[in-house]
């Protein structure tokens, strides 16, 4: 099973960061963000087999396609910024890390503004 | 993805920080900052590489564009 894989090679960069922090080299930096992508790469297929599916239930229930596009935009910025801002994190940059956050916040907002505006609209329509 | 690529990673981590005391040690200061710096600069670029194909696979993947 691919669990067992993951966890595993998540300890083992766990202990390589350790060793080579105790090294007081500073290349344990690279090992995370190396661990991160290579742990994402292998969720990726899973990742799109559920979007996928996702995307065909909201076709076969003729939902407007666009809100789900867009919810998809969010969750990828929102997995983005949170990757960015734990790196910094786990570098001690804390500082770093709120600035990333603050930006992904805004341009998650900007996102959702238009399906905002449609909800308003069709609040108007229905009241009498 | 390749997993072998941690332990390369880690092992030029390691080899860059020993010779950085060794040619410390040795007396040539320069030298080891040197050693050091080159060391993070192929790493970088290996880092990068790998970074920028993860964020091409979540443009696909969430349609980001």
């Amino acid at each position: 099973m691919e669990v067992f894989q993951i966890v595993g090679f998540g300890l083992i960069a766990t202990i390589l960061v350790v060793i080579l922090r105790s090294v007081r080299s500073d290349f344990a930096i690279y090992i995370s963000i190396l661990a991160g992508v290579i742990i994402f790469s292998m969720i990726i297929q899973h990742l799109s087999y559920i979007i996928d599916t996702i995307r065909d239930l909201s076709r076969r229930a003729n939902l407007e396609i666009t809100y789900f596009s867009t919810i998809l935009k969010i969750i990828g910025t929102a997995y983005i910024v949170e990757f960015g801002a734990q790196l910094s994190r786990d570098a001690g940059e804390n500082s770093i890390a709120m600035k990333i956050e603050l930006a992904g916040k805004i341009i998650i907002m900007t996102l959702a503004i238009p399906i905002l505006l449609s909800l308003m609209d069709l609040i108007v329509k229905i009241m009498p | 993805m390749d997993i072998d690529l941690i332990f390369k990673i880690a092992g030029i981590g390691m080899v860059t920080a020993v010779l950085h005391t060794v040619l410390s040690k040795a007396g040539k200061e320069e030298y080891a900052y040197l050693t050091t710096l080159v060391g993070i600069i192929i790493v970088l670029g290996v880092v990068i590489n790998l970074v920028s194909k993860l964020f091409d696979n979540i443009k696909v993947l969430f349609r980001l564009y």
